[in-house]
């Protein structure tokens, strides 16, 4: 089966999801711009849309029409040469809106899980629940002729484990996405042994076409995302709960986070990327990961305080954030949940004393913002850390502390085979975390 | 049209600011003023001049394609909204495509000639409903509908695109993108100086060189141009009086207050036909001279001149046209600086419509604005020195690829 072939005929599980949504986008045009060639022309091309939300489906055609809006804008030269051909179609704006259904048209929204049954390749992006997974891959994998191709978004869950359990002889292979699929450019791969040339070369073409990074990753629960970004926030958690000895909850969480940002130059500190992927799914991928890892603890015991007192962050439908162990104004950050006052304080009641224990920031330092998009980014960061590395503020002593964890939990990943090498560790951290820099480096050394 | 039958002045000239991307209160995602804001805005802002719409005749207003825009046709019914008094006069709107303002400014002398004192003489055009990929379709109403279909996503960035594409074959493309790049930075300098120039705010400390080093690329816009060779997506308008000897004392304007229209030309090309040749502006040519023989001046009595760079490589040919240099040498000329505020020549002094703005419809108009303004000495920061010796000004206004064009030529009373 050719490349073109396996795309007529496809399938996304939770497709009404945050990444089933985006898989779905992005997928879909893959197929419509497929179906625009002119040796595909009049082929069918059909992307089932399952998901068990109704409602969630209703969404999903919605942002589906202004998202490919955003797509169609932003490729009109090609497709006014794809659409050279239709004399009936003249300016942008007809030929937008030609492309517009086209893509739409090949979408079949359902709830039925009976649609994957004759698919060629099958996306899975529902809940993060081996359980699940497993026996609607079997349900799939039983009705379905013709020997389809799963490719899973888990984002711990490791792939021979579902391969082995839902008998799927090497017809499974990890493709996690970033969330939001559309706009994050990283794609970890994680192929299993049982899993065919042709199977990994499809993977790749597929991920070349959506214009994604490929970073291979082995088969270890957490993959290379999230075997560093779980490990990083437990260590981040030890460091607060250190500090609770001295300073109240809310206090510890403030200095903490503003190591983990301002002092080691991220897009945000370690606590708001929590909430940004939720404390619920945090806690969940700990689960997944720890039984798997017996020399390590990978569990969090105030993740578990903070989720019985229903603090869960994570995202609101229109992707605003929902307050977690921060609270949020307009994004950022206004205030600090107390697990002893089981409420939000304003970071402007205790942010200057805290501050003041750090110490100042080195007089180079600048925020990630402008180090991230600045031509001499090396340099910059050279300087920052020269200077971090000979003072000895109290904030300087945690950021190194902080920044050789992170290097050191990087390392880890290439020693016990998840990635296959530093640089591997360091795209997925600069291109899936945006990180100005990656964790193996020797800024400090 | 040979010599004027009658003495012609131009005064009350007013522009709004040039709103689009570049200026700093401008946010593509918040609700704008629209049409209605920016004809009363210009409107009122020349009635101020002249003692009221008691003293207004007739009203005319260029306007391009607001029935695209903003889906509004009909744009005369808007000037009495503008005051009271204008209710019951006489008011016409006309279009030609991005010349629609300059021949608003031809309808309004034609009135004049017929009989009325004072005439009204507004432009607009507010762009800013859709993004420029959707605007690309309207602006492409200034080109021929049957050559759309083979047109280019960017239909008139394109078709300057192949000018530009033509100039590089001829010449060499670094020495012609060496022109452009320091036309843009001329046209980024001039609109500092300037407060209501969409790039007023721009604070890029070598532009030229920003310029140069942004390759074109086909790709993602159109072969030859970058997106700093074409002029932006502008909301806008101007207005400005146009006036008999008799309209200026019951205006009770002061002559040195006033510019004299000493000629005007408007000259048209066949819009089904391709130009016949792709580095040569013919209509421009033509009508650019037969207004300076109008005039009775030649180009070197001019301290000043507005064209129409909708795109920088239009810049350079119309400097070609208008003979300052000879085909191929235009490039040279303008990169030596001898279009800048300082230069031989000084063109675009508030930004032309690289650096101003350029909402279609109202461009002729500001032309007149900012020509007026140079002569009678009202161009704050951006004034340029007028010497006694040559105190004529030009402006040259062009619609479609070089299709419609309107020249006028003004002279400072002395
Ligand atoms: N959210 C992230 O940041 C992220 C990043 C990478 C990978 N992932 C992984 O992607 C998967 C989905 O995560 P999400 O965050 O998009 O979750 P989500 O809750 O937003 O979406 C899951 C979707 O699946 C649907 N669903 C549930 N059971 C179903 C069933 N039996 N049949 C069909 N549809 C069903 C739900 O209605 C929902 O629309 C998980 O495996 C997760 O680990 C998530």
């Amino acid at each position: 089966m050719t490349y073109d072939e396996r795309m007529q005929k496809v399938s996304v599980l939770g497709a009404a999801g945050k990444m089933g949504s985006g898989i779905l986008l992005l997928t879909a045009v893959e197929m419509c711009n497929l179906s625009l060639k002119p040796e595909n022309r009049g082929k069918s091309f059909v992307l089932y849309a399952i998901d068990i939300s109704e409602e969630g489906l209703n969404g999903l055609m919605k942002y589906l029409k202004v998202q490919i809006r955003r797509i169609a804008e932003k490729k009109m030269v090609w497709l006014r040469e794809v659409y050279a051909h239709r004399a009936d179609l003249i300016e942008n704006g007809q030929i937008i809106e030609e492309y517009i259904f086209d893509v739409m048209n090949l979408v079949r929204p359902i709830t039925a899980i009976e649609a994957a049954f004759n698919s060629n390749l099958i996306f899975e992006a529902i809940a993060e629940n081996q359980d699940f997974k497993v026996k609607i891959f079997k349900k799939i994998d039983q009705n379905n002729q013709g020997k389809p191709w799963i490719f899973t978004n888990t984002s711990s869950i490791p792939i021979s484990v579902l391969n082995k359990e839902a008998g799927l002889d090497g017809r499974i292979l990890g493709f996690h996405f970033y969330n939001p699929p559309a706009v994050q450019h990283l794609v970890e791969l994680i192929t299993i042994k049982e899993n065919t040339r042709q199977m990994k070369e499809f993977a790749i073409a597929y991920a070349k076409s959506l214009k994604k990074v490929v970073v291979p990753s082995n088969d270890f629960a957490g993959f290379i995302g999230n075997g560093h970004f779980m490990r990083d926030a437990l260590h981040c958690i030890a460091e607060a709960e250190n500090l609770m000895k001295e300073f109240s909850f809310a206090e510890s969480i403030y200095i903490i986070n503003k190591i983990s940002q301002d002092y080691l130059v991220r897009p945000m500190g370690i606590f708001q990327l929590i909430d940004y992927v939720g404390i619920d799914v945090v806690r969940f991928i700990l689960a997944v990961m720890n039984p798997y890892n017996p020399s390590e603890n990978l569990h969090s015991p105030l993740l578990d305080s903070l989720f019985d007192l229903n603090v869960k962050g994570g995202q609101n439908s229109d992707g605003s954030q929902k307050d977690g162990l921060l609270k949020y104004e307009k994004g950022k950050p206004v205030a600090v949940f107390d697990l002893q006052k089981r409420d939000y304080i304003s970071i402007s009641e205790f942010s200057a004393k805290c501050d003041e224990y750090l110490g100042a920031l080195p007089e180079k330092w600048q925020p990630w913002k402008s180090v991230n998009f600045s031509k001499n980014k090396e340099e910059l960061l050279k300087a920052y850390f020269a200077a971090i590395k000979g003072m000895d503020t109290v904030g300087a002593q945690l950021a190194k502390v902080c920044h050789n964890r992170s290097a050191q939990i990087g390392k880890q990943l290439v020693n016990s085979g998840v990635a296959n090498s530093d640089e591997d560790v360091n795209t997925v951290l600069l291109t899936g975390f945006y990180h100005a820099y990656g964790p193996i480096n020797n800024y400090l050394q | 049209m040979k010599k004027m039958q009658k003495k012609i002045y131009m005064a009350a000239g007013y522009n709004t600011i040039s709103m689009g991307t570049g200026r700093k209160e401008f946010n593509p995602k918040k609700e704008r003023p629209g049409l209605e804001y920016y004809i009363t805005e210009a409107g009122r802002g020349t009635l101020a001049q002249i003692n009221g719409a008691v003293n207004v005749d007739e009203s005319v207003i260029g306007n391009f394609m607001a029935s695209r825009f903003n889906n509004q046709g009909h744009l005369a019914g808007f000037i009495p909204m503008i005051d009271e008094g204008l209710k019951f006069k006489p008011s016409i709107r006309v279009e030609a495509a991005c010349a629609s303002g300059g021949m608003a400014l031809i309808t309004g002398i034609k009135n004049v000639l017929a009989g009325a004192d004072t005439v009204l003489t507004i432009g607009v055009e507010v762009q800013n409903t859709m993004k420029a990929i959707y605007g690309a379709d309207v602006l492409a109403g200034a080109g021929w509908y049957k050559k759309r279909k083979e047109g280019h996503a960017y239909f008139f960035p394109d078709q300057f695109g192949k000018r530009a594409g033509a100039y590089f074959d001829k010449y060499g493309k670094d020495y012609t993108r060496k022109g452009l790049s320091r036309w843009y930075a001329n046209a980024i300098e001039n609109a500092r100086l300037c407060p209501t120039a969409q790039e007023y705010h721009n604070t890029n400390p070598d532009p030229e060189s920003t310029c140069f080093k942004m390759e074109p690329n086909g790709k993602s816009f159109v072969d030859y141009l970058n997106v700093l060779d074409c002029s932006k997506v502008s909301d806008a308008a101007s207005a400005i009086a146009i006036l008999s000897e008799t309209g200026l004392i019951k205006c009770g304007i002061d002559r040195k207050d006033a510019v004299e229209v000493v000629g005007f030309a408007t000259s048209e090309r066949n819009i089904t036909l391709e130009p016949s040749d792709l580095t040569v502006m013919e209509t421009i040519k033509d009508a650019a001279h037969k207004a300076l023989a109008n005039a009775g001046v030649s180009i070197h009595d001019l301290a000043t001149i507005e064209t129409h760079d909708c795109f920088t490589i239009a810049g350079i040919l119309s400097v070609e046209a208008l003979g300052f240099a000879k085909p191929g040498e235009g490039a040279d000329f303008v990169f030596k600086g001898n279009t800048a505020r300082n230069g031989l020549i000084p063109i675009n002094t508030t930004g032309g419509l690289i650096g101003w703005g350029h909402p279609t419809g109202g461009t002729g108009v500001h032309q007149a604005v900012t020509i007026w303004e140079q002569l009678t000495g009202r161009t704050g920061e951006a004034q340029i020195e007028i010497s006694e010796k040559k105190p004529y000004g030009l402006s040259i206004n062009m619609g479609g690829d070089d299709v419609s064009v309107v020249t006028i030529v003004y002279k400072k009373e002395l």
